[in-house]
């Protein structure tokens, strides 16, 4: 019995969701971060899957997945430099404190 | 059958890492279970064929943005040592709102035809993509805009952190 295409797209929602999860409810930044990156991991599954199975002649699935890589890295390196100037102006990396921008 | 058993070891490796990073009450072993759950994709991306991108998950996540979050996280230690919850109040309405997305989202992958082809990834799935990346007609121009992202994004989190 294969592996069908189905059952990647399933273990990518399951990994979407809890990464869902981790962003919504952690309050650390950091873990928020991380939540962000098992995201992004689904979605690259999702891309090589659909690759995989419908188009494997085709660049097109792995070109988009090298793409997400690049956005992935840009995001991190971005996203950790920002977490580390708010704890050194707040001395806080609590999700619930950094409430500058709200009214 | 042998792809069968490692689909089902590689994706419980990575749900089960990734449900404990999400759940872990030391931040740094939340990491160490994010880095698990990199290498169990890497292993489905094994398994889909697509070795260059198994490598690169290896290099790039479990190498440059697992030490990258180490990092980070050594540089904010301490501030979340007090006990204060580690989730925020909004958890239990989180839990059923992503259980109910997984739900929807698997009754309609159940529930579509998918144009699936039983075809063969050829030899050098590797080449077409590295031609369709440099290609000015394809892929070319996108590339380029990558590139100019990532070093906007390393001359902008230098100037971000940069001591004033």
């Amino acid at each position: 019995m294969m592996v069908q295409l189905e059952w990647y797209l399933i273990l990518a929602a399951a990994l979407f969701c809890v990464g869902l999860y981790g962003v919504l409810v952690r309050r650390n930044a950091v873990a928020i971060l991380m939540g962000i990156e098992l995201m992004l991991n689904a979605v690259n599954i999702n891309l090589l899957a659909f690759w995989r199975f419908t188009e494997p002649a085709a660049a097109t699935g792995q070109a988009f997945a090298a793409f997400v890589y690049a956005v992935a890295a840009a995001e991190v390196a971005v996203g950790l430099a920002l977490i580390v100037a708010i704890y050194r102006n707040r001395q806080t990396v609590d999700m619930d404190q950094i409430n500058l921008l709200k009214w | 059958m042998t792809q069968l058993v490692l689909f089902v070891i590689f994706g419980a490796i990575t749900l089960a890492a990734a449900i404990a990073v999400v759940t872990a009450r030391n931040l740094f072993h939340a990491v160490l279970w994010l880095l698990l759950a990199f290498f169990g994709v890497a292993g489905l991306y094994v398994l889909l064929e697509a070795p260059f991108f198994a490598a690169a998950q290896l290099f790039i996540y479990m190498g440059a943005i697992g030490v990258l979050i180490i990092y980070a996280l050594m540089l904010t230690r301490g501030v979340m040592r007090q006990q204060v919850p580690l989730v925020n109040d909004q958890w239990a309405l989180v839990a059923v709102l992503a259980v109910a997305l997984l739900a929807v989202l698997s009754w309609l992958f159940l529930q579509h035809t998918w144009p699936t082809v039983d075809q063969a990834v050829g030899p050098d799935s590797l080449r077409t993509l590295g031609e369709a990346l440099v290609d000015p007609g394809r892929y070319g121009f996108p590339f380029e805009v990558a590139s100019v992202l990532l070093v906007m994004a390393l001359i902008g989190a230098v100037t971000i952190v940069r001591e004033r």
